[in-house]
């Protein structure tokens, strides 16, 4: 990651603005946003992330409402089998006559899904872990460190599928993994090393800082030293490092499901890549070009915006 | 010097350990008893067992000379990982698999290296210009295309449509003319994400004081891009370079399975569609060890070119 990190520094024309404006303080989110709203290429790139967003969320609404719109009825019949894109079916249609354009429509809502929980579990396990480890170092240390060594010496996607081809379809505490369930637990059971350590090596520095020592020599428990003064101290680094997570999240869901690891009688990404894979012989473009399409639209505009975030929000490239 | 050779050496084996105790949660605990999942549907209660036997589902998981978890480690420490589901040797298929794997990923790895760093170096030179700038972009926008566009929409251009190249692995073949397309689109896809790397990589340098000293010197800048800072960037690069090298033994998972290649990922492949644990197993642990001794390798490498390594 920090390519990128050097790559936006490299890029950016020094703002002089902080030593212009002797105001009022900024806190460092607001001062980071206001910086973020002027970048406008930034801009157009989170609307397009929200666009994915608000449109997994409408989904789920309108599955659990019931509601018979585009993308809950992409089951139905709307055509002939392989009906190329007409003014039909924007998209043409598949093997089945199901449209096109109503399971990519559809297929957002796996991913995001996906995409989600992995990041939530990976931050529930990551930072947690990196924080015991940096504060307290010792034993603990020791053992968070030599789990995640162990854990970072396999290759990532071997370890993926390892965990994915074992927790498919297991009945653990009573509950089914079914699905996309195995998936974003294989994906996020395995990729909070990175935030581990990241988090780890930033406690470690922030711990001799006088703000710690304060909040210690006032008799706060190592508790509140580590929930209410360290984390939220580095808690920018946690978005930046999932906004640009998030789109590995997202590959790897499309490979799992394509691999026939994924949700299996739903339309995913993945599962429609792997469809055209016999297609594309047939000339059947219209399926893979439309997954391509939304799996690159997001990406790119979570890349973009991630590098953004990560320049407006990362102090030590303010001083510059 | 010595005494940090083997204090690095020491470290290998909670390492080795863990990965040991990793594999053993995943595929015995958590996965389980798959004897049913292997005599397949209506097998005889007879058949059932003696796969059971086979296997040594039947035996303690704990606490015993014979239970599961230390024949688990004798297998691994002995490479003897038993049958795979077509009764062959886990090992000898490994064995196989390892040139046609190594056939693809060297040449790939290789090409995206030399590519990608002198399109760096290039980019760097011209930084700050509308060049660069469209160059960020595309390796971003490259970065962006999922890998599986890339090989499908490559295999069905160059080999199917436009015949450039062959489609499939055949035995008849030689090895240049069916690897020639997957290396091909392996080095595409890895362009965008490690031009931009090894880009950083020539800026961050270019900042350094030595650059500035250069210049102020009167040296012209093609001097000092080639002179100066592309020899002070090659120890980055070749720590990314060693780094990777364990990783091209694994060959490349998506790439032989589209191109038909009998290399390891094509294994793998196979193995995650019958759910063969044994043949996972066998790759995870190879694959973990390699990265290990790897890693070892450069840890020494390193403490040899520079001394204040062996002194933490």
């Amino acid at each position: 990651m920090s390519d990128s990190e050097n790559i936006t520094r490299t890029q950016r024309p020094c703002p002089s603005q902080g030593a212009a404006q002797l105001g009022k303080g900024r806190s460092l989110w607001s001062d980071g946003l206001r910086r973020l709203r002027r970048r406008k290429l930034a801009m157009v790139c989170f609307v397009v992330v929200l666009i994915y967003f608000s449109l997994a969320g409408f989904i789920y609404l309108a599955e659990l409402f019931d509601w018979r719109i585009g993308p809950t009825l992409w089951a139905e019949q709307v055509g002939e089998s392989y009906a190329p894109p007409s003014s039909e079916n924007i998209l043409g249609t598949d093997i089945f006559g199901q449209s096109v354009c109503r399971k990519t429509l559809y297929g957002t809502k796996i991913s995001i899904t996906v995409a989600l929980c992995a990041s939530f579990i990976s931050i529930a396990i990551g930072v947690p872990l990196g924080a015991i480890a940096g504060y307290f170092r010792g034993v603990a240390d020791e053992i968070i460190v030599w789990i995640y060594s162990t854990l970072s010496s396999v290759p990532y996607i071997l370890l993926i599928l390892a965990f994915a081809v074992v927790l498919r379809d297991k009945t653990i505490f009573g509950y089914k993994l079914t699905g996309i369930t195995a998936v974003y637990l294989a994906i996020g059971l395995t990729s909070w090393v990175g935030i581990c350590r990241l988090i780890r090596g930033e406690i470690i520095k922030h711990k001799g800082r006088d703000y710690v020592l304060a909040a210690m020599s006032y008799g706060s428990s190592e508790r509140r030293i580590i929930f209410k003064h360290l984390i939220p101290n580095v808690f920018h680094l946690i978005i930046i490092d999932f906004s640009l997570r998030f789109v590995a999240f997202i590959h790897a869901e499309v490979i799992l499901s394509f691999l026939g690891l994924g949700e299996a009688d739903r339309p995913s990404w993945g599962a429609m890549i792997n469809d055209a894979r016999i297609e594309l012989s047939r000339g059947v473009w219209w399926q893979m070009a439309a997954a391509t399409a939304a799996i690159f639209f997001i990406s790119l505009a979570l890349n973009i915006f991630g590098d953004a975030l990560r320049d407006s929000l990362d102090p030590k490239l303010r001083i510059q | 010097m010595t005494a940090y050779i083997i204090r690095r050496l020491l470290y290998t084996i909670p390492i080795v350990f863990g990965v040991l105790m990793l594999t053993f949660v995943l595929f015995t605990l958590v996965g389980g008893d798959i004897s049913l999942e292997i005599a397949g549907k209506g097998a005889t209660q007879e058949t059932i067992d003696e796969i059971r036997e086979e296997y040594g589902f039947n035996k303690p998981l704990f606490l015993a000379w014979d239970s599961q978890f230390i024949n688990h480690f004798k297998s691994a420490l002995t490479f003897d990982f038993g049958r795979a589901r077509d009764r062959e040797p886990i090992i000898g298929k490994i064995k196989r698999g390892v040139g046609p794997s190594l056939a693809l990923t060297v040449p790939m790895f290789f090409g995206v290296v030399i590519i990608s760093v002198s399109l760096a170096l290039v980019v760097a030179f011209v930084h700050g210009s509308i060049w660069d700038i469209s160059a960020v972009f595309i390796c971003v926008a490259g970065m962006s295309i999922p890998y599986l566009s890339f090989i499908l929409f490559g295999q069905y251009f160059l080999a199917y449509k436009w015949g450039v190249f062959p489609v499939f692995f055949s035995p008849d073949l030689t090895m240049a003319q069916y690897v020639a397309l997957p290396a091909l689109i392996g080095i595409v896809a890895g362009l965008g994400g490690n031009l931009r790397f090894y880009r950083t990589v020539m800026l961050d340098e270019m900042r350094s004081d030595y650059v500035r000293t250069a210049f102020a010197k009167g040296l012209d800048t093609k001097r000092v891009l080639f002179k100066h800072v592309l020899k002070n960037a090659m120890i980055p690069i070749i720590t990314r370079v060693v780094l990777a090298i364990p990783f091209l033994f694994l060959g490349s998972l998506l790439l032989e399975r589209f191109f038909g290649i009998p290399g390891l990922g094509y294994l793998m492949i196979g193995a995650i569609s019958s759910r063969d644990y044994f043949v996972i197993n066998a790759m995870t642990y190879i694959s973990a060890i390699l990265f290990v001794v790897f890693n070892l390798i450069t840890d020494i490498c390193y403490s040899l070119v520079d001394p204040r390594v062996s002194l933490e």
